[in-house]
């Protein structure tokens, strides 16, 4: 939690107090203290949920040396594409590197110069929703009998094979959001949830684009999909850039 | 289309699929011939499309000019939804494919052994970038799977083969095969032959398999 000293004061029966205020200023403050060799969750499937204003301020504040976690490795020459383009990252975990219009992942593995951890994305999500319910490891199906199981612990139940995975944690999640109230309860766009709320769950730190703030009580409490504990830092983008638009013409971050 | 080919065309193989899908299920269809299958079903049998990244009741392909960049499905195209549909983020999502909610799953294949270890993902040659995505999950986690394929590779060398040499998605998963020249099921015993494209013999399929195929009846 960061001590925010600018919180408002609220009068409540004789009394104020300090009320709650996840809001920041701009998306350069939000991840000011994202630190060199830092694991970074970052949602999105593909440019869906991409919080792309975000990468593109942790391309400025400049750490390096990061662990990305995310399904993809980006497309073009914006967003995460850029950040992996402008060598921020050292490793990715993923479960699919390689989509029409990612170049840049695909030469610097090629080279070396980039580590990749391959997950099979049910796993990938399962460890994630692991990592922030403070489950240390599971065991699931998926995999058993191919090379991805390879090195890894297995077990039999009930007649089946299994192998272990391990929660999946990290220092701070980016990520975007619909609508969000100060608390930090979020709601989605239709499949650009996806994998948000549960990095919301595994990060030290979540910070959240959102496209509108609303004021607490305005989200009905029966449709919040991420309650607010899950958020540290929101940051209002409006308008946020489309990625596949970027892509399309040809631009490049910084 | 020249004469010497034969068999079915990739819209016969997704039709052929489709009749497969029985009514009421949850299925969930890869990229590539198996989106194919969506169109085919016959009329009267309502399925409910389940897409990975988070959508069950996936409609059709919006017209264009009505896509939404945060509506897609999981080959990231532009996709609508039915009335009923539901949003879910991917854990909840993948808990309906590794909870053995989802009925059924049609995806492609680089090769299918007699056991029905499926090989789909990787040919792990030193160079390749490997990508698994939601493969490995969908196998391991739905209750069937059915693999439409060409029967041979574009070199013409057989894809129904004795044991994969490439990479594993999942060992013993597949139960059934579409391929331009017939339909199969595995078994124990190997390939069995349900059905033959119009015009395909089954000596013609058994040259092009590399397992040992099995007739529909004996």
């Amino acid at each position: 939690m960061d001590g925010d000293g600018g919180s408002p004061l609220i009068w409540i029966n004789g009394w104020f107090f300090k009320m709650i205020d996840k809001q920041v200023d701009s998306p350069a403050k939000a991840v000011a203290d994202i630190f060199d060799g830092a694991t970074v969750m970052i949602g999105g499937f593909g440019e869906a949920g991409s919080p792309i204003e975000l990468i593109h301020a942790l391309i400025d504040q400049g750490a390096q040396n990061l662990t990305v976690v995310n399904n993809n490795t980006g497309s073009g020459h914006v967003g995460l594409a850029a950040l992996i383009e402008n060598g921020r990252v050292a490793k990715m975990i993923c479960s699919y590197p390689r989509t029409v219009g990612s170049k840049v992942f695909p030469e610097l593995y090629r080279s070396g110069k980039i580590d990749l951890e391959l997950v099979p994305q049910g796993t990938l999500a399962e460890r994630i929703r692991a990592g922030g319910a403070g489950v240390p490891a599971f065991y699931t199906a998926t995999s058993v009998g191919t090379p991805l199981a390879e090195g890894k612990e297995q077990r039999h139940f009930a007649g089946r094979d299994y192998v272990m995975e391990y929660g999946l944690k990290a220092d701070f999640a980016l990520i975007k959001s619909k609508q969000a109230d100060r608390y930090g309860n979020l709601i989605y766009n239709k499949t650009a949830r996806n994998f948000a709320p549960i990095m919301a769950m595994a990060a030290e730190t979540t910070i959240v684009q959102a496209e509108r703030m609303v004021t607490a009580g305005e989200i009905d409490p029966e449709i919040v999909v991420t309650p607010g504990i899950f958020v540290d830092r929101i940051v209002t983008v409006a308008n946020p850039e489309q990625e596949s638009k970027l892509v399309a013409e040809g631009r490049f971050y910084p | 289309m020249t004469a010497d080919i034969i068999g079915w065309n990739r819209d016969e193989m997704a039709k052929r699929a489709a009749l497969d899908i029985p009514d009421g299920s949850y299925v969930n269809l890869g990229i590539g011939i198996p989106e194919k299958v969506a169109q085919h079903v016959p009329e009267g049998r309502e399925v409910i499309y389940h897409t990975e990244n988070g959508l069950l009741g996936m409609g059709p392909v919006p017209a264009s000019g009505g896509e939404d960049p945060e509506l897609i499905n999981a080959g990231k195209k532009a996709v609508t939804t039915i009335p009923g549909a539901a949003f879910f983020h991917h854990a909840d999502s993948f808990a309906m494919i590794r909870g053995q909610h989802i009925d059924v799953c049609v995806l492609g294949a680089m090769q299918i052994s007699e056991q029905g270890d499926l090989a789909n993902w990787s040919t792990g040659e030193p160079d390749a970038i490997p990508a698994v995505g939601g493969a490995m999950d969908l196998v391991a986690g739905v209750k069937t799977i059915y693999v439409i394929t060409q029967h041979c590779t574009t070199d013409g060398g057989p894809k129904l083969v004795e044991s994969c040499t490439y990479p594993l998605t999942g060992k013993n998963v597949v139960d059934r095969i579409y391929t331009d020249l017939a339909v199969l099921d595995v078994t124990p015993a190997g390939f069995k032959v349900l059905e033959l494209a119009p015009g395909v013999s089954f000596d013609y399929v058994q040259q092009r398999t590399a397992g040992k195929l099995l007739p529909a009846k004996g």
